[in-house]
């Protein structure tokens, strides 16, 4: 990994983690319309996966898919404003915060149904592999969703045609409001692979160093049409499962112990050690993004909201 | 008079005229490579095309309608073979929550060009889990086409139609009419959605019939022509989107409504039709409209009991006789 690709990752870190405390400020202010699920403490998976895909790679991901639209390329203005319901949001205010797409950057959509995009990605990977491309589809997904019958059906199906596919389980130890202890039956969702003849390895999912590396692995296992891979990227969910979820399902202390293990954190002080960036660097690569984050806020704050007739567009039959 | 050729056959051939024409059409379900599927419809596919494009799935139905939607992002024209209407219930999320709104929710940036095969109805004996016509559940989710032909003819123009479509389609194969046949040009050739087909006509009441109630509606139509009544057979061939014009002309023409309707009457196909109809063309009635359904009870396998619950070409003209002579 050469020190550009280390600071690369770094500042995508901090660009989601901004954009996301951003978006909670907002919602606190009534600026974005529904309770968001926030992605903050899991940054290292989307960047740490992301880096590996090229432009025309496609991903799905979830109702907590924020990170991985920036990291894979979205337009914060797009992002911030799509999830301020205005029109100039990538998805025009139809999407919103669940239902992000970029198609020109490979986001073919985050989805609000746990599982329902891994079979997507199941497709996109089939896709790519009947047009003889040598494209990667990546679908993430939650510890939730790995006990979904869209998890089995699908990973049967591509590691049957070894289709180009990662598949990339955030175990945020939390599924809504049930912890991974209490609703799966294996502590490391990652030996579920085996169960399909295809790699599954766990890793930290708040080093982005490790979830790089593994995700290089099952990048070019993909591209060299040799099948899916899982990956379990193991982290903790900070917030609730929405903005104003009081999370009386698990304590105080144990959140504050996980706050202990921030991706940003860990990265940044590696780098340090390595001399790659200091203090300075630092604080100007989060200036940076906290500028890109206040400039797309203050964009969509200044759009237009749809008209209520747009609803109409693109259905027959209304 | 043209070729005459089985409703299987008509379907079969429209597919493999899209398939020739078009490289990213193909099929996927359980059973349709070497087998052929469930009913043949897929006979010779996979040795003209290869397994590729005629490919064998595990039974997984949210797979195979979620893998297809995937595939149809990124420009592939997937025909997904679900067998049984039935099963397709293990997709729903595929198809309803995801197939049908991707395009919607993503402001148009993406479309979802896949059809969604199904056998549909009564047959034999099939009971509880094999006998379905739930094409209203579907009707009933913005964003999805539904598609039941009623001839050879039609069966072959749809499937071409619903192939060439952008968004998802739900086409759907009634059991009973298979093996039928009819007349079946050679060339390929679309029927455009929307456009309901006159299949009988007359002027003292109007019978709007779907699959396999469209030919009992005739076989009724023909019995009472021989008491002096004109019945008209309008077949909408598409549910969503459905022909109202032809269906108020229709009504107009004869002042009198039955729908049969193969599914059930609440908030089915039937009762869409009689309240479209109602807030259109009440001036039009000379008499309330009526609905002859499958009554609402789960499928009974013992054929005295299946027999007695599903609409057929007696109870067609029974409910017929009844609004005239009211």
């Amino acid at each position: 990994m050469d020190n550009q690709l280390k600071i690369q990752l770094l500042e995508t870190m901090l660009r989601v983690r901004k954009a996301e405390l951003q978006l909670a400020i907002m919602y606190k202010n009534g600026k974005v319309p529904c309770a968001a699920h926030l992605y903050e403490g899991e940054e290292a998976i989307a960047a740490g996966v992301c880096a590996n895909l090229r432009l025309d790679d496609c991903i799905t991901s979830t109702h907590r898919g924020h990170g991985h639209c920036i990291a894979k390329g979205m337009p914060m203005r797009e992002m911030i404003a799509e999830v301020s319901a205005r029109k100039t949001g990538c998805c025009g205010g139809k999407g919103g915060t669940m239902h992000l797409f970029k198609p020109e950057v490979g986001v073919m959509g985050t989805v609000g149904i746990v599982g329902g995009g891994i079979p997507l990605s199941t497709g996109l990977g089939l896709a790519m592999k009947m047009q003889k491309t040598d494209r990667v589809a990546v679908s993430f997904f939650g510890d939730g969703a790995a006990n979904n019958g869209a998890f089995h059906e699908s990973l049967n199906l591509a590691a049957l045609w070894k289709l180009p596919v990662l598949y990339v389980c955030e175990n945020n130890q939390y599924a809504t409001s049930v912890a991974v202890w209490r609703s799966t039956s294996v502590p490391d969702i990652g030996v579920r692979g085996s169960a399909y003849g295809i790699p599954g390895v766990t890793v930290d999912g708040n080093r982005v160093d490790d979830v790089y590396a593994a995700a290089a692995a099952a990048v070019s296992r993909a591209r060299a049409g040799d099948g899916p891979t899982l990956i379990e990227c193991q982290t903790y969910r900070i917030r609730g499962h929405f903005e104003g979820d009081d999370s009386l399902y698990r304590t105080k202390e144990e959140v504050a112990e996980a706050r202990k293990r921030d991706p940003i954190d860990y990265w940044k002080a590696k780098l340090m050690a390595e001399g790659v960036i200091d203090d300075g660097g630092f604080a100007a690569l989060s200036e940076k993004a906290e500028a890109e984050v206040a400039d797309a806020a203050a964009f969509a704050e200044a759009s237009p909201f749809p008209a209520p007739e747009d609803a109409l567009e693109l259905t027959a039959n209304a | 008079m043209g070729r005459r050729i089985r409703f299987v056959e008509a379907l079969r051939e429209g597919m493999r005229q899209e398939m020739e024409r078009d490289a990213s059409v193909f099929v996927l379900g359980e059973g349709v490579g070497p087998h052929g599927s469930c009913f043949k419809q897929t006979e010779g596919f996979c040795a003209q095309f290869g397994e590729d494009r005629s490919r064998d799935t595990p039974i997984s139905e949210l797979a195979i309608a979620g893998t297809a939607a995937g595939a149809a992002l990124l420009g592939m024209r997937p025909i997904a073979d679900l067998m049984w209407i039935d099963f397709s219930m293990l997709a729903m999320d595929q198809i309803c929550n995801q197939a049908a709104k991707l395009r919607y929710i993503s402001n148009g940036q993406v479309k979802v060009p896949v059809v969604y095969r199904m056998t549909t109805g009564k047959s034999k004996s099939n009971a509880a889990h094999h006998s379905g016509s739930f094409y209203s559940w579907f009707i009933n989710t913005p964003g999805l086409k539904v598609v039941v032909p009623s001839t050879p003819y039609d069966a072959k123009g749809l499937i071409i139609s619903a192939i060439r479509d952008d968004g998802p389609v739900v086409y759907l194969e009634h059991k009973l009419l298979l093996n039928v046949r009819g007349e079946v040009p050679e060339d390929p050739y679309e029927i455009p959605f929307g456009v309901a087909d006159v299949k009988r006509e007359g002027t003292d009441l109007t019978i709007i019939a779907t699959g396999a109630m469209v030919g009992f509606s005739l076989a009724a139509a023909d019995a009472l022509a021989k008491e002096n009544v004109s019945v008209e057979v309008v077949d909408p061939r598409t549910l969503m989107p459905y022909d109202g014009e032809a269906i108020l002309a229709s009504v107009r023409k004869t002042g009198r409504l039955l729908v049969v309707d193969e599914g059930f009457r609440y908030c089915g196909f039937g009762s869409e039709i009689v309240a479209f109809v109602a807030e259109n063309a009440m001036d039009a009635l000379r008499l309330p409209p009526k609905q002859l359904t499958t009554m609402h009870t789960t499928i009974p396998f013992s054929p005295p009991m299946e027999d007695y619950v599903f609409p057929n070409p007696e109870r067609v003209a029974a409910a017929v006789r009844a609004m005239l002579t009211a």
